[in-house]
């Protein structure tokens, strides 16, 4: 094994078609056009030292150590600031850059400290890696002058202090900083802007006073700072370094692997000593997030190892006994003959199960085939009915399939980007990072969102226009953007007539046309001032390449599928299809619910999203499954609530999900579940879906297993094991050997082997292998004989479907309306360092950023209810009640409030209805009518919910289950 | 440290400077001369303030302000007292004026006399060295400073 090992070239590659050949010391060697001689070196094989110079920022020619000398050129230029000329005659080493080298080493060690093996870079440090490369030996300087290096020191009248010392800041829970290791070569302020895009470091002073500042010399924890980590990766000293290095020491072997929080995908090294994680750092050959992270992927996966994590098995007869511990044998043996038992009483349909989006492929693969092959039904359903839902069945009419179009590089082209009902800069980061680094460069943008998210504006970015949108009216929003490209003959004319069907563009455009959806008729409505509206159509349809972001904001609303589809009128009608820089991109939230779609999670669908009532598609998986697969598609999760209620669904299997905390209705979820005989709960923490659970079985974590997730692009990665399972088994061994206990004949030894049998049963899949990944690193379905090396762009010559198929968006107001008892629309959505219900990121040092869930409410309507920052509120809708604490801000408007649902005491799911997507059953989180008023504490449910999770995570022969 | 929220005053205060300057091409400089003119330092607190209307961040407006030493970050004295220090009035017995001056005042450099009288600050030419050494005592400037014209000095801020 070892560390995988990662070349710095120093400066970023060069996009020049055109290429240029030189000489470097003797050697020849031909890149492109705007390459720096310091990389042509690397690339080369030569390594020039360098000190301020990485590759993930652009050169700074700031450390004067990477000097080179050039024929017919006077001085010594830096190499990572002057590009290579065609016939350049370079050299990298003679014995006056020695000396200059040398000397400017000898300076920057006289002001730093001498402890290099106490230090915690020892290993991976380049200050000492540079000393050794130019052969330091003396510093001739001496360390009594002035200096960062020592807190105390001699002064005229003895030992004093010394002013120039600032002592380590450990405020960020994950890295600490420590100026008197600092050299000041502004790396980590290049990578917080050029990189991370958040602009929260700066050099203070000037000259030897010259210091890194976090925001206006602040404590980390307290500046602007994200806490990415760019800066940390940046750092080449000890100066900035994860306190996890600190602790434990470097690591000695590093696997690839893919991060498990949300759909952005990004690609780590799991850098390892023995099985103790050390740190994970972004991967540079990651192609979905290109070498950048975010503080949940970085940083907070101490969940993992963390004390409230169930390893053992437990069952209980009913769901107010403790709990017991149980061998896995007795616990698998338990459910199965449970789940036979209720079949055999209550008839085939009554039992059903969940995938996860949390898992891999092969592990939802394995659940839909347990429920389908194992329990004889179609009674499988996945959370992403209540995100995405509506995206794969708008996307699916519209364009024949359910995905997102592009891929995430895609936006290096975007010219003009349109964010709806999406906040990636908290839900995804890395994305967000890539985007603002285009808007940077003159993209333009729009943002079409209630809150002023921000995207709309922050540091460098501002959108051009902001829809701020009354919740609930996306429809009308879309459909008047239509309107304006239609009747102000924005159209692309041209694409429409060649790759979508004429007829149902005329009649998508008559309807449009129609006077009721211009922007002035609908201004009322949705709250978006006309000339807004109609100038971001305009910039839109006539501003290049016009990219469609969007998230949950569309799709969580009683008319999501309709917004999906609305969406993608307008990107065909725009031309903005089938090449990079355009597209409509579905912004997924969880690590793999893209694959749980993709492997036959839905009620409906068989993998690849081929329907159950498709005899040939059920022909191939009965005859490979050798049983009769039933062609009625089953019930859909908010179904087997109702069934369970009505006494007809009786048992579930649900995998690495909280439905209790994160479906809408709690009351409804919980009298669900309680109305269940046998409830089976697979997961890392006792959550809360598991108060109402008969069987725990433990589940693994991302690091403990082999498998593959694929993200939002569709791009399928590999996940790798780097430790062994601490509940004894992977996820998909847990599901086999429940498979087994049931009757079944699996032997799978290897998820490479689940995965040979997905290629084998799906098209778009038929290419894809372990081994194949292995050899390309990860690839974008669909992956066949006819792309092999998959598909980066979907849609590039024709559509899945054949032709574009544009369909009418009627605005139907949702039934959800405030009125007297409920003035107010309660939105929802997600902050950055928490993700979704939580139940990982609590229990990180994440929760230094967000201990509870708030109520963000516009001060107006704050002052109407006398609510000052920081009350207890309470807030009730039509479902129930919750309270929690007020932040008051302008970033929502009047009328509007805000929250998160991260935390399980708020329960913001008790507030939300049970009105849901007309096509998909997708629930409408975003819109409940809501009144908000002062509180003095927990609401009466909160409190007899808190007893019920006490009582019911009792294990017995231990004193309290902690959560 | 924890940053203090602006006042409402202050934050008036400052969004008048910025209007006057925000019209500029590269406004930074100018709006951070006027907050010094306006308050007789930068406030810390009006830093948050110039950021958010120049789409900047915080960090930068520090490292921005922090760069020039001119920019002061606490209130000076009621003058402001400028010796210079660079070569051509070293070299003329600039040193020997700059002892005596501080022990007259009783203060070095960056430090304000506990009567709020005066500042000194020291500054790298002003361009007089014809008259070296000089100073400049509140944009005035003198050359050929000797004991009489530092009395004369001392005699004015301590009025």
């Amino acid at each position: 094994m070892g560390l995988v090992p990662e070349i710095d070239f120093g400066t970023p590659a060069s996009r020049s078609e055109k290429l240029v050949s030189l000489s470097i010391d003797g050697k020849t060697i031909t890149v492109p056009e705007g390459t720096s001689i310091m990389r042509a070196s690397k690339e080369a094989g030569i390594s020039v030292p360098k000190l301020c110079a990485t590759d993930m920022v652009d050169a700074f020619g700031s450390c004067r150590l990477c000097l080179v000398e050039i024929e017919g050129r006077p001085g010594t230029p830096a190499s990572c600031t002057t590009p290579v000329g065609p016939g350049m005659v370079v050299h990298t080493q003679t014995s006056r850059l020695k000396d200059i080298r040398k000397g400017v080493m000898e300076l920057y060690i006289s002001d730093h400290p001498l402890d290099c093996l106490t230090c915690a870079a020892n290993g991976d440090c380049e200050l000492q890696d540079m000393a050794g490369a130019v052969g330091l030996r003396d510093v001739r300087y001496g360390y009594e002058g002035e200096n960062h290096v020592k807190a105390r020191q001699a002064n005229g009248d003895g030992v004093g202090v010394n002013f120039n010392w600032l002592p380590k800041d450990e405020s960020n829970p994950y890295f600490t900083y420590d100026p008197s290791k600092c050299i000041v070569c502004s790396r980590c302020v290049r990578a917080c802007e050029e990189v991370q895009g958040t602009f929260a470091l700066t050099i203070e002073g000037r000259g030897f006073g010259s210091r890194v500042s976090p925001g206006q010399h602040e404590a980390f924890v307290e500046s602007e700072c994200v806490s990415c980590g760019a800066c940390v990766q940046a750092c080449p000293t000890a100066t900035l370094t994860e306190k996890s290095v600190i602790r434990i020491g470097q690591p000695e072997h590093s696997v690839v692997t893919t991060c498990a929080y949300c759909g952005v995908g990004c690609s780590f090294k799991a850098e390892m000593r023995g099985e103790e994680l050390v740190r994970m750092v972004p991967w540079k050959d990651g192609q979905a997030n290109r070498g950048h992270s975010c503080v949940k992927g970085r940083f907070a996966y101490g969940y993992s190892t963390h004390r409230d994590r169930i390893l053992n098995p437990m069952i209980r007869e009913k769901i107010s006994d403790p709990w017991r511990e149980v061998s896995w044998e007795e616990a698998l043996a338990h459910t199965a003959s449970e789940f036979r038992r209720i079949q055999y009483q209550y008839g085939r349909e009554s039992i059903g199960g969940i995938t996860s989006s949390r898992c891999t492929n092969e592990e939802t693969y394995l659940v839909q085939k347990l429920i389908r092959a194992g329990f004889r039904n179609n009674n499988v359903d996945t959370c992403a009915r209540v995100c995405h839902s509506p995206t794969g069945y708008g996307l699916g009419q519209t364009y024949g399939t359910s995905a997102g179009t592009q891929n995430f590089d895609s936006v290096e082209d975007v010219d003009v980007a349109v964010i709806i009902g999406a906040n990636p800069t908290d839900g995804h980061p890395v994305f967000a990072s890539r985007l603002k680094k285009r808007l940077r460069q003159g993209a333009k943008l729009i943002v079409i969102d209630p809150r002023r998210i921000d995207m709309v504006k922050s540091a460098h970015i501002a959108a051009d226009y902001h829809l701020q949108l009354r919740p609930g009216t996306n429809v009308a929003v879309v459909t008047a953007l239509g309107h304006v490209i239609v009747s102000e003959g924005l159209y692309d004319e041209a694409f429409v007539r060649s790759r979508c069907d004429w007829d149902e563009f005329q009649d998508w455009a008559e309807f449009v046309s129609d006077e009721r959806h211009s922007p002035e008729a609908t201004e009322a409505l949705t709250g978006v001032p006309a000339e807004t509206l109609r100038g971001a159509a305009r910039l839109y349809a006539r501003g290049g390449n016009g990219a469609i972001y969007y998230g949950l904001g569309v799709t969580e609303h009683s008319q999501g599928s309709t917004t999906v589809i609305g969406i993608a009128n307008l990107a065909m009608a725009t031309g903005n299809i089938g090449r990079p820089g355009v597209g409509v991109n579905p912004l997924r939230g969880q690590n793999n619910v893209q694959g749980s779609c993709d492997m036959g999670s839905f009620p409906h669908e068989l993998p690849g999203y081929r329907h159950v009532s498709d005899d040939a598609t059920r022909d191939i998986f009965e005859k490979l499954w050798g049983v009769e697969i039933s062609d009625e598609p089953g019930l859909r999760i908010p179904n087997m609530l109702d069934a369970a209620v009505d006494g007809s669904f009786k048992g579930i299997y649900i995998q690495g999900e909280d439905i209790l905390q994160s479906d809408p209705d709690t009351k409804h979820v919980s009298a669900g579940l309680a109305a269940m005989e046998c409830v089976v709960v697979q997961d890392l923490f006792l959550n809360e879906t598991a108060n109402y659970a008969h069987v725990f079985l433990p589940g693994s974590t991302f690091l403990e297993k082999d498998g593959t997730f694929t993200n939002a692009e569709r791009r399928i990665n590999r996940v790798r094991r780097v430790m062994s399972p601490k509940n004894g088994y992977a996820d998909w061994e847990v599901t086999q050997n429940l498979a087994k206990a049931m009757g079944l004949d699996w032997n799978y030894s290897h998820p490479s082997q689940i995965m040979d049998e997905i290629a084998a049963t799906t098209p778009t899949f038929s290419k894809v292998s372990y081994a194949y990944l292995e050899e390309i690193g990860s690839v974008q379905w669909p992956c066949n004989e006819k792309v092999p090396l998959g598909s980066p762009i979907m849609h590039v010559d024709g559509f899945v479907r054949g032709k574009g198929k544009f369909i009418r968006t009627e605005y139907v107001a949702t039934d959800e309306k405030t009125g007297p008892r409920f003035p107010l629309l309660l939105t929802t959505g997600r902050i950055l360092s928490q993700y979704n219900v939580g139940a990982q990121t609590r229990r990180t040092e994440n929760v230094v950023w967000h201990e509870e869930d708030r109520l963000e409410i516009h001060p107006h309507d704050a002052e109407n209810r006398g609510l000052r920052d920081g009350d207890w509120v309470r807030l009730a809708s039509r479902a129930g009640e919750t309270t929690l604490r007020a932040t008051i801000t302008d970033r929502v408007s009047p009328g509007v409030v805000y929250t998160t649902f991260h935390h399980p005491d708020t329960q913001a799911n008790v507030i939300t209805t049970d009105f849901s997507d007309w096509a998909t059953n997708c629930p409408e989180y975003k819109v409940t009518a809501v009144q908000v008023s002062p509180s003095n504490g927990p609401s009466h449910w909160q409190e007899e919910y808190d007893a019920l999770a006490r009582r019911s995570r009792r294990i017995e022969g231990r004193l309290e289950a902690a959560e | 440290m924890s940053l203090q929220p602006a006042s409402t005053e202050v934050t008036e205060r400052v969004a008048s400077v910025i209007d006057a300057c925000k019209g500029l091409e590269g406004p930074m400089l100018p709006i951070l001369h006027g907050l010094q003119e306006e308050f007789g330092y930068v406030p810390p607190e009006a830093l948050p303030i110039v950021a958010e209307a120049l789409n900047i961040s915080r960090a930068e407006a520090h490292g921005v302000m922090t760069f020039y030493h001119d920019y002061r970050t606490h209130p000076a004295g009621r003058h402001v007292l400028k010796v210079c220090r660079a070569e051509a009035c070293q070299a003329s017995g600039g040193d020997m004026v700059l002892v005596q001056l501080q022990a007259k005042l009783g203060i070095g450099f960056h430090q304000t006399t506990s009567d709020d009288a005066v500042t000194l600050e020291p500054v790298y030419c002003l361009g007089l060295c014809a008259c070296a050494p000089a100073a400049m005592l509140d944009g005035q400037v003198f050359g050929r400073l000797d004991a009489d014209v530092i009395d004369e000095i001392v005699d004015e801020v301590r009025r």
